[in-house]
């Protein structure tokens, strides 16, 4: 297994998640992870506990990466453009951005399809969460 | 009720906007100078001097009204600077007013300029998995991004067209031409924007907005000071909205990775809330709006922008464009001056360029581009970290 991207932003493993934390008072939800003070104007609690969210959700919306992007992205020569997804997540009841897993075309989605969380590699061979079509 | 809170606006002057390679500072005293001549103010009256900071410049950026101050000549005025990204300029009108409004000064510069690099903004170097701007950039997310993801919400959810951005590309390309202070003055068709490269799916890079150099500068007073020479029927600005977004904001936000999570409190759309407190703070209405400047980084942002004025029900803005209303001649133009389609992005300049369009607008002194009988404007802006505005003028 590959080095993820990011220290202790998902789980490994066939059913990845993705860590955020959960406000232990008023339950609202944060990805990444929050320390400090819950955001909630009404909600003065500085103690959150680490949880990992839900691994599938519906597309609210999805765009490509056709020109390379600057640094810290590490492209692979020739630039491979890529697909990015943005997915709502029904119990958190918030929308998480991702790239969309390799070989996603555009053109087969549209909004409010179920996406899944898969690992698979950046181009430097770090592992990252993207977002999946669920195939029925 | 609103009344003796507003504030008039004696002069406005711009740099023209482009990438001229020279310092910030020039830009902005030429604009300050076209200003102070439009009001017929001398400098040494000015008391008060608001600029919009550039971060982009060095220190002299970080301390923009100083460096204005200094470089117009120090006549002792009293000095300030904001800092709010894309809403910087507003920042510093807002704090000009406060001072007018309390007294403690009569006439105020407002001043923004900046010197903008080229290409894609990118994150400071270095390894910092703790910022969400390095994190997004690392996993390929951009600032098109952002923008295409809201493009495709809305061809997924009213049915809008690509041809239906490149619309709006179209019309700001035609107004621009229009404008001598635009950076970019060329008209285009449907054809030459579906053939432009793919930046973001669904945007090309004419949907998009470049950066550009550019300033802005406006002479404000009281309603007392501005009679007192003889400018009582000068434009007044009649509300300047800088509100912060409230929890939860349901939209994505650069340079955020998720949105918040409405488990606690309900889901808000921080770019209607700009506009609302603007129409409720000069008891105006959509209504009595007769043109917009607003923040179209993307073709598709104007749209969003329009409903988010509330000038058309939520999903009907494509429909606007389509039949011509938002055009020059149209019911209710946007973007008379060109939008940031012609112009490019000059963060701390551009919401006091959109009030400088206002102003001309409201003087009927627009040229080609005068929107007949114009009596109310409003501006609408969105930046990073939770800063936007919305300011409303009027005759």
């Amino acid at each position: 297994m590959s080095t993820p991207v990011l220290e202790g932003w998902f789980t490994l493993g066939d059913k990845p998640q993705l860590l955020g934390s959960r406000c232990s008072v008023c339950g609202t939800y944060y990805f990444p992870k929050l320390q400090g003070y819950c955001r909630n104007p009404d909600c003065s609690s500085e103690r959150f506990e680490e949880v990992p969210l839900s691994r599938s959700g519906k597309l609210w919306s999805f765009t490509s990466a056709s020109y390379q992007p600057p640094e810290p992205y590490i492209a692979s020569a020739p630039f491979q453009p890529f697909g990015i997804a943005a997915v709502e997540l029904l119990k958190e009841k918030m929308v998480v951005l991702g790239q969309l897993a390799t070989g996603t075309e555009l053109a087969s989605l549209k909004a409010g399809l179920d996406m899944e969380l898969v690992l698979e590699p950046l181009d430097d061979g770090k592992l990252t969460w993207k977002w999946k079509q669920v195939r029925a | 009720m609103s009344t003796n809170k507003d504030i008039a606006i004696l002069g406005v002057g711009m740099h023209p906007w482009g990438k001229w390679g020279k310092n910030f500072v020039e830009y902005g005293v030429k604009a300050a100078r076209d200003a102070l001549a439009d009001s017929g103010v001398n400098w040494r009256d000015i008391q008060f001097v608001s600029g919009a900071a550039t971060m982009r410049n060095g220190y002299p950026g970080y301390v923009a009204g100083a460096t204005f101050a200094q470089a117009l000549g120090w006549q002792g005025a009293q000095v300030n600077t904001s800092y709010a990204a894309c809403a910087s300029g507003s920042q510093a009108l807002a704090a000009a007013r406060s001072k007018i409004l309390s007294g403690e000064c009569e006439v105020a510069l407002v001043i923004g300029a900046d010197t903008t690099p080229k290409g894609f903004l990118k994150p400071a170097p270095g390894e910092r998995p703790d910022d969400p701007d390095w994190v997004r950039f690392r996993l390929g997310i951009t600032n098109p991004t952002y923008f295409a993801l809201y493009a495709r919400r809305r061809m997924e959810i009213y049915g809008d067209t690509q041809d239906d951005f490149a619309l709006v590309k179209l019309k700001n390309a035609e107004h621009g031409a229009l404008n001598p202070y635009a950076r970019y003055r060329k008209k285009f068709t449907v054809e030459d924007v579906r053939a432009s490269a793919m930046v973001a799916d669904p945007l090309r890079l004419m949907d998009i907005c470049a950066t550009s150099d550019g300033a802005a500068a406006l002479i404000v007073s009281s309603l007392d000071y501005a009679k007192r020479i003889g400018k009582a029927s000068a434009p007044r600005i009649a509300a300047i909205s800088t509100v912060t977004p409230s929890f939860a904001s349901a939209v994505i936000e650069m340079p955020d990775l998720a949105t918040d999570s409405a488990v606690a409190c309900e889901p808000q759309r921080f770019r209607a809330a700009l506009p609302r407190k603007a129409y409720e703070e000069a008891g105006i209405g959509p209504e009595d709006i007769s043109l917009a400047e607003v923040y179209d980084l993307s073709t598709a942002l104007e749209l969003d922008w329009i409903e988010d004025l509330q000038l058309c029900a939520r999903g009907d803005g494509a429909k606007l464009v389509r039949a011509g209303v938002t055009k020059l001649g149209g019911r209710l133009p946007v973007n008379t001056s060109g939008g940031l389609a012609c112009f490019g992005e000059a963060v701390p300049a551009q919401a006091l360029a959109q009030v400088c369009e206002l102003a001309w607008q409201l003087r009927g002194e627009a040229g080609e581009r005068q929107v007949t009988n114009a009596k109310v404007g409003i501006t609408a802006n969105q930046g990073l970290f939770g800063h936007g505005s919305s300011v409303i003028v009027k005759r």
